[in-house]
């Protein structure tokens, strides 16, 4: 008989495991609780009343919709073009050895590796270089670059597990490439680059860091919540915001973890 | 009838090529399949070589401009200069402190992640590995400026930490603590000690995966042997798991480290008018327009990683990732 089953966690270590997850989500509530408070100056805790006021006048700020839009619109783009070339590189990385295999996987995680002042940095004296004006396909550019990682990263696990042997039986059954491609690879890895293009649209839709150098004077939801955190002008508005932020990407990530539970490598390790 | 057919008509060896333009391409990059990995390498290579690589270079190009002090205007001559200007004392002073704060949240982020870790891989099962799992994911995941906002609620004057202190009856241990010197401040959303815990708090889940991941490739058996063998359970932690635990725990320090050498909004928002070197980087760019001194302080955080990324290599660090 073995010892183990069913063995249970010494205390201590119980202890300690749930006091690190509570440190990691309460924070977040709370947020979700500021997002009612009556009051308007401080932080005040606990709030004096709740109310849901702050979310009408959230609604009617024409600001917060035009920073929702471009964020939108800039995340859908950037993910678009993630897929295409995260899809690329992971099919090239993991069909074929060749000379370079490495640096090319090395290549397409560092712009996450390195700290993401650096990638921003990089890019404006770039752009002052050859004179770009900022612009939404600026900001575009950016964030693509960074989003190819984890569209790589899951399709790149993907590929792994199916097996190379069904695109040779399919062509040998007499499809084309092109017909494989639809019909056999496609499928194949659909939800794995759905899963990163989820996570590719999260990413992006929160990132500050690399946007603040690449936007010029366009306001991202980030960067409005920024320009709040910086020089507060209605506190209870940014709190509806964030709220609104938490839960838009609470479920791209949910839904990423729902597509790929089953044996693939970790969908969002590699942010 | 269909079977003689077959048979009198002899099939063969090499079927003929697929008809048309496409079959003929898809012939093509089936014969050769370089010219497929070409094909597929081309767009993403081009993008991230021309766009991100081209970048970098832009960017170390710069640092090796300077600014004329008089006009503001950038010299573009090849100068060492601008090296020379970051190490001024002033400069060293921001790149120490940054270096320390990034050693301190590394360091407290290992001790927070490991029974988190340990539990998730030796004891959760089933049910509760997902939610362990999904437990690290969506703070990981969530919005990092709605986490540094939630820290400047929890850490405001009026906030729920003080007054969580103040009914515990503990507001003379904040005011203590809040009096010291170099950590304190007039309230934790303006001191040093914010920033550590907002940094903690930020990059924990980073240190948490590979952590788990380390943990995972240890066979409970080799735990129970060393119990069995007469090691208390802090004798089996330092001389059993700990080791085997180190590359994962570098792995993710790397994360911790480098995050922490790069950000400047954490900083910014919580914690004192010191800079760091983020801010530094940022200040310099924008408001002083100093873009070669700027470009120059970012080498900084490069090299320092580069060293620990080829010390965290020696330790086996990637295989954990």
């Amino acid at each position: 008989m073995r010892s183990d089953r069913g063995q249970s966690a010494p205390l201590g270590l119980k202890i300690a495991a749930a006091c690190g997850l509570l440190f990691l989500h309460l924070p977040i509530l709370l947020i979700f609780v500021y997002a009612f408070t009556t009051e308007e100056k401080s932080f005040v805790w606990p709030p004096p009343g709740l109310t849901t006021q702050w979310f009408a006048v959230t609604w009617n700020r024409p600001d917060v919709w035009e920073a929702l839009s471009l964020s939108i619109r800039v995340a859908a783009i950037s993910t678009a073009i993630a897929l295409v070339l995260g899809t690329l590189c992971a099919a090239a990385v993991s069909r074929t050895r060749f000379f370079g295999r490495e640096a090319i996987s090395l290549l397409v995680i560092l712009p996450i590796a390195l700290p993401g002042i650096i990638t921003g940095i990089a890019l404006r004296s770039a752009f002052a270089l050859a004179d770009i004006p900022f612009s939404f396909w600026t900001i575009v550019l950016g964030h693509a670059t960074f989003c190819v990682v984890v569209v790589y990263n899951n399709a790149v696990a993907r590929f792994r597990r199916t097996s190379g042997s069904m695109i040779e039986a399919s062509m040998d059954l007499g499809a084309d490439g092109f017909q494989t491609f639809r019909h056999v690879v496609l499928p194949n890895i659909a939800t794995a680059l759905l899963a990163g293009g989820m996570l590719a649209f999260a990413l992006s839709f929160d990132e500050v860091i690399v946007t603040t150098f690449t936007a010029g004077q366009q306001q991202t939801v980030p960067i409005w919540m920024l320009e709040e955190l910086i020089r507060p002008r209605q506190r209870p508005v940014t709190n509806v915001v964030a709220m609104v932020v938490v839960l838009v990407t609470l479920l791209p990530i949910l839904f990423a973890y729902y597509l790929t539970r089953d044996g693939d490598q970790i969908a969002g390790s590699g942010k | 009838m269909t079977i003689a057919a077959v048979q009198s008509k002899p099939v063969p060896a090499i079927l003929p090529g697929n008809g048309g333009m496409r079959g003929a391409l898809s012939d093509l990059l089936w014969r050769r399949p370089i010219l497929l990995l070409l094909l597929m390498l081309l767009p993403p290579l081009l993008w991230l070589g021309i766009v991100y690589i081209g970048s970098l270079f832009a960017l170390l190009l710069q640092s090796f401009f300077s600014i004329d002090e008089f006009s503001g205007l950038i010299n573009r001559e090849f100068t060492l200069k601008t090296y020379g200007d970051l190490f001024q004392a002033a400069n060293l002073d921001i790149i120490l402190r940054t270096v320390t704060m990034a050693a301190l949240v590394t360091l407290a982020s290992a001790v927070i992640a490991f029974p988190i870790a340990y539990y998730a891989a030796r004891y959760a099962r089933g049910r509760w590995k997902a939610l362990f799992y999904l437990g690290v994911m969506l703070p990981l995941w969530s919005s990092y400026l709605v986490k540094i906002y939630a820290w400047k609620l929890i850490l405001a004057k009026e906030g729920i930490l003080t007054w969580l202190l103040g009914k515990l009856g503990l507001l003379w241990l904040l005011e203590a603590w809040l009096s010291l010197p170099i950590v304190g401040g007039n309230s934790l959303s303006v001191s040093f000690t914010g920033t550590f815990i907002v940094f903690v708090y930020v990059w924990l889940p980073f240190m948490i995966l590979p952590v788990q991941a380390a943990l995972e490739r240890v066979p409970g058996n080799l735990v129970e042997a060393s119990s069995d063998l007469g090691a208390s359970p802090g004798q089996t932690f330092r001389n059993v798991l700990f080791p085997l635990a180190l590359p994962g725990i570098v792995a993710g320090s790397i994360f911790t480290f480098s995050l922490t050498l790069g950000d400047y909004i954490i900083p910014q928002i919580i914690g004192t008018s010191r800079l760091f070197i983020g801010q530094a980087v940022y200040s310099q760019q924008g408001t002083a327009g100093n873009i070669p001194l700027a470009a120059a302080f970012t080498v900084v955080p490069i090299v320092i990683m580069g060293f620990y990324l080829w010390g965290a290599k020696r330790l086996g660090a990637f295989d954990a990732l």
